[in-house]
Order: C-alpha cells, then sequence, then structure tokens
C-alpha cells in the first residue's frame, strides 16, 4: 500500500502562481500519476484562473470542494504559511506538506496548538516533501533517483534524504514511500508518527531513518522501536562533528544545553535494538545487511 | 540572534519587568559619569559580551567607591575575557554595563524556552538562582520546576503563583513575582524571543523582585517583522565569516579543521563533516549553498573557505536533485579560476546530469580530484590535506 499518499491521492498546491509554485507544481504533474493527482491550485487573488489547465480557487475550502482534493502542498512564503497551514486544517484536510523554510516559530507553535484533535496531518514545514515511488511525488526531490519496493525513508533533511535513497539504489533497493519531516523545531509528523505507519505498511520491509542533531524527536521513536516495531529499522544521525550552540543551516539543528547530540541519539537507538552506522556512506549497505 | 544583556533589560522594563537602574558606557570617562549619575555607594560594572559566565573571567565586579568604578572600567574594557562560553580565544570587551547596587535576600532562576516535544513555551523556575542551569538540570533535576504555556491564554496568574511557591518566592512578594512572570513571557512573545533567562532573579532585602541578569535570544526566522530587535545586533559579537556569508545567503560556521566543505543542504553538508572525521581528517567549516548553488554561489563560497589560514583541501559535496550536476560542475570551474584556488580541491557530484558534469570538471584543465561516492571523497580529501599540510611545513 505505501502511506499517507498513492496514486489516488488528489492534491492542490497552496501558493500555485508563485515562481517555486509553479515550478515544483510542473515537476509533480509530470512525475508517474501527477497528471492525474494534481488536480487544484489555491491563491486568493486569482481565483477562476488556472495554471497550465490546473484551475485556481480562491480557498481551500473551494478547491476541496470543487475537486475533491484532501491532499495539500504549500509554497506560500515564510511570513504567510503559517496560515496557509491552518486554512488547510480548518477545511479539514488529510494531510498537508508544507515545503516552506523560515516560518517564524511563534507562528508554527500557535498553528501546532490548534491543530489538537484536529483530522489533519502535517508534514513540515521546511521539508522536501513526501514520494510513493513510479506512483505519486508531492514536493521537491528529484522524481527519477528513487524507485518503487519495499524499504520506508522518514529523514529531517533533503539531499541528505536523496543521498540514502541513491545508496538504496545502488543496493538494488526500491522504496515504499520516503517522507522528508523537515529541519524545523516546531513540526508537524515526527519519525515516530512515520514508524507506526511504516509499521502497519504491509508493503514495506524495513525502514531507514534518518536523524540530526537536535530535539529528542530519535529518542522518542527508537523508545517506541524497541518495545513494538514489527520490522528491521537501520539509522544514521548527521551532527557527530557539530559545534554545540551553533545553528547548523536547519532551525531544528543546534544542540542546545548540551542537549540533541547525536552521540546521545545514536546511543538511545543502538540501546533500543536499532542498528546504526556513523559512516553516512553506508546507511544503504547496513540497510541491506538487515534484510 | 543573540543581543546584549543592557540591551535585553531594555526591552524587559517595557514590558514592565523591574531590573535594577543602569546605564551602557563604551569608555571609561562614560562609566565614571553613569555611576554619579545614578548614584548611591554600591554600583556593578559587567562586561557586556553575548557569551555567558562573565563573573567567572573577571567581567563582572562590585565597585564601592567611584575610584574603584573607574579602576574596574579600565581592566574590564577592552579586555579579552574568557568565560565557560567564549572559548579559548575569548571575546574583546567593548561595551560596558554600570548598575546600582542591589542588596540581595535571595536569588532565583527563571528561563523561557521552546519546548520542542510539547510544541509549546515552556516556563523553568529554580530556587537555585545564580547557579548554570545546565548543571542544576544534570545534578538535582528536582530543583527546576516547568510550567508548559497555553498560546492562547499566556502564562495564567495560578501557574505564576504556583511556580513562584514552589521555588521559595515568600508569600509577601508573590503578587510581585506574578507580574514579573506575566510581563516576562510578554516580552518573549511579542519580541519572537526564542530564549529569554533571568540568572538571578532575585528578592532584595526590602522585598522586591528584580531580573538582575537578562539574556535574550530571538528567532531567526522572525527577525524580518521585529526591526527593533535587528537594530540592536552588535557586529563585534559575529564571527566576520559567518557575517560575509549571510550577506551570500549562504548558511556558514567556522570549525577547527583544514578540510574545507561546500555542501548542498543542511544535513548533508553535517553528513559530510562527519565523515571527513571519521576518515581521519577535520573539517574547516560547515557550509550548506543551499538549493540554487549558482556560479557566484559557489565563488564566494571557494573565497570565503579561502580566508581561513589553516586551510589545506577542499571537498565539494553535491547531490543535484531539481539543480544539474553540469551546472554546478560549471559553476566549480569559474569559481576555482576566479579565486585562484591554492589547495587541492575535491568534487564529488551525484545525481542530475552526473556524467556531464564530471565531464566539465575533467576537461576544465584544472587539477580537480574527482571522487565517485562520500567516502571516497572524504579519504581523497583527508589524503590531500595531510600532503598539503606536510609540503607547507617543507616550504
Amino acid at each position: 500500500m505505501s502511506i499517507l499518499i498513492n496514486q489516488n491521492s488528489r492534491v492542490m498546491t497552496q501558493g500555485i502562481t508563485g515562481r517555486t509554485g509553479q515550478f515544483h507544481t510542473r515537476m509533480c504533474r509530470d512525475y508517474a500519476y501527477g497528471k492525474n493527482c494534481f488536480v487544484a491550485g489555491v491563491n486568493p487573488k486569482k481565483p477562476g484562473e488556472n495554471f497550465e489547465g490546473i484551475p485556481i480557487y480562491g480557498t481551500v475550502k473551494e478547491a476541496k470542494q470543487e475537486t475533491g482534493a484532501t491532499v495539500s502542498v504549500i509554497y506560500v512564503p515564510p511570513p504567510f504559511a503559517a496560515a496557509a497551514i491552518d486554512e488547510a486544517v480548518e477545511a479539514e484536510l488529510d494531510l498537508v506538506i508544507c515545503i516552506t523554510e523560515g516560518i517564524p516559530v511563534r507562528d508554527m507553535l500557535r498553528t501546532r496548538y490548534k491543530m489538537q484533535g484536529r483530522k489533519t496531518c502535517l508534514i513540515g514545514p521546511n521539508c522536501p516533501g513526501i514520494i510513493t515511488p513510479d506512483e505519486i511525488k508531492i514536493g521537491i526531490m528529484p522524481g527519477y533517483i528513487h524507485k518503487k519496493g519495499r524499504i520506508g525513508v522518514v529523514s529531517r533533511s533533503g539531499t541528505l534524504t536523496y543521498e540514502a535513497v541513491a545508496q538504496l539504489m545502488e543496493q538494488e533497493l526500491g522504496q515504499s514511500t520516503c517522507i522528508g519531516i523537515g529541519g524545523d523545531p516546531v513540526n508537524g509528523l515526527k519519525h515516530l508518527d512515520a514508524m507506526k505507519l511504516f509499521n502497519e505498511d504491509d508493503e514495506t520491509d524495513a525502514v531507514l531513518m534518518v536523524g540530526e542533531i537536535g530535539g529528542s524527536d530519535e529518542e522518542d521513536c527508537a523508545g517506541w522501536i524497541k518495545d513494538n516495531m514489527k520490522k528491521p529499522v537501520v539509522g544514521f544521525i548527521a551532527g557527530v562533528t557539530a559545534p554545540s550552540g551553533k545553528r547548523m543551516g536547519h532551525a531544528g539543528a543546534i544542540i542546545s544545553g548540551g542537549k540533541g547530540t547525536a552521540q546521545e541519539k545514536l546511543a538511545v537507538m543502538e540501546e533500543c535494538g536499532i542498528r546504526v552506522t556513523r559512516n553516512p556512506a553506508e546507511m544503504g549497505s547496513l540497510l541491506k545487511s538487515v534484510l | 540572534m543573540k543581543i546584549h544583556e543592557y540591551q535585553a533589560k531594555e526591552i524587559l522594563r517595557k514590558f514592565g519587568v523591574a531590573t535594577p537602574q543602569g546605564i551602557a558606557c563604551f569608555s571609561v570617562e562614560e562609566a565614571v559619569a553613569a555611576a554619579k549619575k545614578l548614584g548611591g555607594s554600591l554600583w556593578v560594572v559587567k562586561a557586556q559580551i553575548y557569551a555567558g559566565g562573565r563573573g567567572k573571567g573577571g567581567g563582572v565586579k562590585i565597585a564601592k567607591t567611584i575610584d574603584e568604578v573607574r579602576q574596574h572600567a579600565e581592566s574590564i574594557l577592552n579586555m579579552t575575557l574568557v568565560t565557560p562560553q567564549t572559548g579559548l580565544g575569548g571575546q574583546t570587551v567593548h561595551r560596558l554595563l554600570i548598575e546600582q547596587g542591589v542588596d540581595i535576600s535571595k536569588e532565583f532562576y527563571i528561563g523561557l524556552v521552546v519546548d520542542r516535544r510539547s510544541q509549546r513555551v515552556c516556563l523553568m523556575a529554580s530556587s537555585e538562582g545564580g547557579m548554570d542551569i545546565e548543571q542544576v538540570a544534570a545534578k538535582t533535576p528536582e530543583k527546576i520546576y516547568k510550567v508548559l504555556i497555553d498560546p492562547t491564554t499566556g502564562l495564567t496568574d495560578e501557574e505564576a503563583d504556583d511556580i513562584s511557591c514552589k521555588i521559595g518566592i515568600t508569600e509577601s512578594c508573590i503578587a510581585e513575582a506574578r507580574k514579573l512572570l506575566k510581563d516576562l513571557y510578554r516580552a518573549f512573545d511579542d519580541t519572537d524571543a526564542s530564549l529569554a533567562e533571568i540568572n538571578p532573579l532575585t528578592m532584595t532585602g526590602n522585598g522586591h523582585i528584580i531580573a538582575l541578569d537578562a539574556k535574550m535570544n530571538f528567532d531567526d526566522s522572525a527577525v524580518f517583522r521585529q526591526p527593533d530587535i535587528v537594530a540592536l545586533r552588535d557586529l563585534d559579537e559575529e564571527d566576520p565569516e559567518e557575517i560575509e556569508a549571510a550577506k551570500h545567503d549562504l548558511s556558514y560556521i567556522s570549525l577547527d579543521g583544514n578540510i574545507g566543505c561546500l555542501v548542498n543542504g543542511a544535513g548533508l553538508a553535517m553528513a559530510t563533516m562527519d565523515i571527513i572525521k571519521l576518515y581521519g581528517g577535520n573539517p574547516a567549516n560547515f557550509l550548506d549553498v543551499g538549493g540554487g548553488a549558482t556560479a557566484e554561489k559557489v565563488t564566494e563560497a571557494f573565497k570565503l573557505m579561502l580566508h581561513n589560514p589553516k586551510l589545506q583541501a577542499i571537498l565539494v559535496n553535491i547531490f543535484g536533485g531539481i539543480m544539474k550536476c553540469d551546472v554546478i560542475a560549471e559553476g566549480v570551474v569559474t569559481a576555482a579560476k576566479q579565486v585562484k584556488l591554492d589547495v587541492p580541491l575535491i568534487v564529488r557530484l551525484e545525481g542530475t546530469n552526473v556524467k556531464l558534469g564530471k565531464k566539465i570538471l575533467a576537461d576544465s584543465g584544472l587539477p580537480i580530484i574527482s571522487a565517485d561516492n562520500m567516502a571516497d571523497a572524504a579519504k581523497k580529501a583527508v589524503a590531500a590535506a595531510s600532503a598539503s599540510a606536510s609540503g607547507s611545513k617543507a616550504d
């Protein structure tokens, strides 16, 4: 089955008329079943217009009503992106993927608060998106490096995920679904949430989990894996050499107060029975070894 | 983004938080004049640098006479202050805060941070004021109390009073503490702060609650809507390379090693540093050129790395996704020619149009060492750096 998205997903793009939104909507539409999947755009100022044949609606609610889309991808600029997520949650979409990088933390704290008890699942922000290879890609990752298969991938970064996928491909291992959960400190879907979905997915045989310094998501996920996971999981954590107190590119990649180090995360993961490597060139071969 | 203590106190005062009377000074004369203006018979001369632990390094001194204010100001101003947080190089003191001395009866710790797990702002408080809170957390975690704040209501009276009682604030001061805690939260929320710390918060001899110290950090993603905060930025406190990098939209962090890294994407950039270390080398920097690695950006990135006198090799690690490898290869070649590269350059390209990219590098006539994967790239970079280091010693 893959998780969260497949060729039957119907997707709207919030921020479809911006340069990034246009470019990536085109790339996503051209990937696999994308032409059927990408059915709407949203721009409050341009209702009634279209982007290369994709109709544009003034609101998320309207786009949902008119096209049946239940998934949204957001490329709206940072000052307005949290409000775009709020709108998608209000419209009761199933899944929202927010690509935007640089949303103020205060905005995300309020958005996440409002999402409590709501049905919408959020991926990101500041993420590459999600792909179910050979069916649908929603986000900015290069589609062609992926291939349908039975390995799940969940990661906090973009290019490091592509690197991981390329290493899997070298081992001739395709992917069920690959999720980039994003590099922000306050985000939606966590490693743990993705892991639970992969655990229940009968088309996923094993999971590659890629983390980085900052926060405790990887530790939380590892604790759950120890008691519940039915499938092998292998992991890598980026940032063993990162200095304390410095933000390493991603807003969430920071060791603060001596907490959130790669060493600490790797140790917890190992204690919980996850096979980890400290060598980012060995993610693919390590996964192969546990099958 | 960080600011100085005196700036944080100015912000907090605007929100009603009580602090000692104080004046920021840039010279010894100003310091003396400030002390006279403040009056009284006890002053504190405080070095203003971003790093904490200033007292341990001799950056905070008590003066009982105006002459002592002058002596302390002379000794602290322009000193290289080394604290547990500055690193061994220390930080030169360019600014002082002269404050009226306060009669301290009891000290507490108060901090506001974003708690990632609960996705709430967390108020932390402890009876152990004036101590390094990380040590308190490690040794006596039971002495730290926490409240997760509802963003729609802010800190409530009940929550404020409850935590004040727990840390041992005297009954008669509870109302004043409540006001201070609520004002502090409003300041934190209104200014898009990522940290607000008062250590110590003091109860004075005559029963008032005052923020004796103040530290505030701000969310870099929100500075676009906080022009007043941005105006407080002190470039003397920041790494000049990191300032330069930011101008070109590059994410750059200086490190101690000798192998420069140029990578697209933060996660891959960290992983590249890690693999260099794993193969026995030391990264000179973290550098994420982002998604759009143009020739201009790569050139600026090379220039930045070459400022570093320790640099012995450069490793370029690019996973071309939407960005094509041939475009990046052109950028690398243009940049390498423009900056007259005098250290070995190792390039690993993967992804879209990788063959074409590699061909461009090979045809450039430049002595570029091409690598096939991350491990190969790291090994070659470490070998080149150590050869280049021993070569320069022979010179």
